[in-house]
């Protein structure tokens, strides 16, 4: 009975954790395409709903209605296999991300660690999606998409380390109660620029969506999904996204923390606090999809392997080289 | 030279004078016609749904000849003909197939009394197949519906012919 209890509150919490990010998930889609329309001077999804809100919605509610299509020469449970997990890698993700001080679903100690496991894993969704699919296209673009997001993780993790030295400890919350004095973008701004740079990369969005380059690639792992399938690959990208933004906005914009602890910027709370610095990170993200070409293969990886790794090496060393010098590391 | 190039990348200053350029082109006046409401403008040469016109006194233009039969690269245009009571050749059929048409408007040039024409719809799309293969009666209808623009259409290009 007792076991029952905890179930309950524990999927109560789950579930207001779940549905407001699959409602800003197919909001954020609206805003991407949006934005995207206004910087070529069209007015993008403007009818379904007030502003076009709800176009997200019709959206999926067209793909669950669709046929899914499998091919015949597809690894069948592989096949259907691929957008759960990339879904679920996703969504998981968000369960350490902590939204105030107290407002956090699981307070683990290692929750950094936690998300850069999970987003790791997140590659496989991709792979398993292109091999499954037993197609020239996919499988070129899982390809692409498992060398990319492997030479950017690197970097993201020197990143992070240079964060946590300043920190020192992995716990989320901590990071951000950390930054009360100075937001981490001031210190780190280059690792900021990185960071921003390589999330992009780790997501597959513009200018680093080789993986799906419709003018080569058809789009890449997708391209044999159809229906609800495809919807659940397009929600797992966009909830990596905002996972991207969130995690930015913790690592380096301070997290829930308000700019100035004065009053007008007091009144707001705190979780709004972290949703609008999400928002600012994702409105970058769309305004780079708007402004930035496509990279080449070779400029991808030259940029990750030649010049993101060595920098965020680099500053490594000078982090730690200026907290050990000004003996400012800190101790617990 | 290699100096400034690599301060222009290191401090991404093409990437910043984009993003500016994007935030002020976000803000102009937007270039989309909201498209079921509003309708963009159309040239009188413009070559959308067909026609067949008629004589002000109710006549048919169309004499038979078969030139647009002929000259149609699609080859969507069937056309029979008979002589009528009074004397004069007349179609007794006359079929477009508009899934065949490309719409190249060679049937409007070859004719030499202006009756088949082209004019400015183009939003008949059907729900099935069998609607789009046209007959006379379709089209003459068309023509009457059409008349005032047609008339106007063929006026205002006459000039360039």
């Amino acid at each position: 009975m007792e076991y029952l209890s905890i179930l309950f509150s524990e999927t109560y919490k789950i579930l207001f954790l779940l549905l407001p990010v699959l409602v800003s998930v197919a909001m954020i889609v609206w805003l991407d395409r949006r934005i995207w329309a206004f910087v070529q001077k069209r007015k993008g999804p403007n009818v379904v709903g007030p502003f076009g809100l709800l176009q997200s919605l019709a959206d999926a509610l067209k793909y669950i209605f669709k046929e899914i299509i499998i091919p015949a020469s597809s690894n069948k449970i592989i096949f259907i296999l691929a957008p759960v997990v990339t879904m679920t890698l996703a969504l998981v993700a968000w369960v350490v991300i902590p939204f105030s001080e107290d407002f956090v679903l699981a307070d683990i100690n290692v929750g950094i660690l936690y998300i850069f496991a999970i987003s790791s894993l997140g590659v496989y969704g991709i792979i398993m999606g292109g091999w499954a699919s037993n197609s020239k296209y996919p499988f070129l673009g899982s390809i692409r998409s498992a060398a990319q997001m492997v030479s950017y993780e690197v970097s993201i993790g020197v990143i992070i380390i240079n964060v946590l030295l300043c920190v020192g400890s992995l716990n989320l919350s901590d990071i951000v109660l950390a930054q009360e004095k100075i937001w981490f973008v001031v210190p780190l701004f280059p690792m900021f620029v990185i960071f921003f740079i390589s999330a992009l990369a780790e997501t597959n969005r513009p200018p680093f969506d080789l993986p799906e380059a419709e003018a080569e690639l058809v789009s890449g792992y997708q391209t044999e999904y159809s229906g609800m399938m495809y919807a659940m690959f397009w929600l797992g990208e966009y909830a990596n996204i905002l996972l991207m933004c969130a995690l930015g906005s913790i690592l380096f914009l301070g997290g829930w923390l308000s700019p100035l602890d004065i009053f007008p910027f007091t009144i707001i709370p705190d979780p709004l606090w972290l949703i609008i610095k999400i928002l600012f990170l994702f409105v970058l993200f769309a305004l780079v999809k708007a402004i930035v070409p496509r990279y080449r293969y070779d400029q991808l990886m030259r940029l990750g392997w030649k010049v993101f790794l060595p920098i965020s090496l680099i500053w490594v060393v000078l982090t730690s080289g200026y907290l050990m010098y000004f003996d400012l590391l800190p101790k617990n | 030279m290699k100096i400034s190039r690599f301060l222009k990348t290191v401090f991404m200053l093409d990437f910043l004078r984009g993003l500016i350029i994007a935030i002020k082109e976000m803000f102009k006046p937007k270039k989309t016609i909201n498209y079921p409401f509003e309708k963009g403008k159309i040239s009188p040469r413009f070559r959308g749904e067909h026609a067949l016109r008629r004589y002000p006194n109710g006549e048919e233009r169309c004499i038979a000849c078969k030139l647009c039969e002929a000259v149609c690269p699609a080859q969507a245009i069937t056309i029979e003909s008979s002589e009528r009571e009074d004397g004069s050749r007349k179609t007794t059929r006359y079929d477009i197939d508009m899934l065949k048409c490309i719409y190249c408007g060679l049937c409007e040039e070859s004719c030499p009394v202006d009756a088949i024409v082209q004019g400015p719809n183009f939003e008949f799309a059907t729900e099935t197949r069998e609607e789009l293969y046209y007959t006379k009666e379709k089209l003459l209808e068309n023509g009457d519906r059409w008349e005032s623009v047609l008339a106007a259409n063929i006026k205002a290009d006459n000039p360039h012919r």
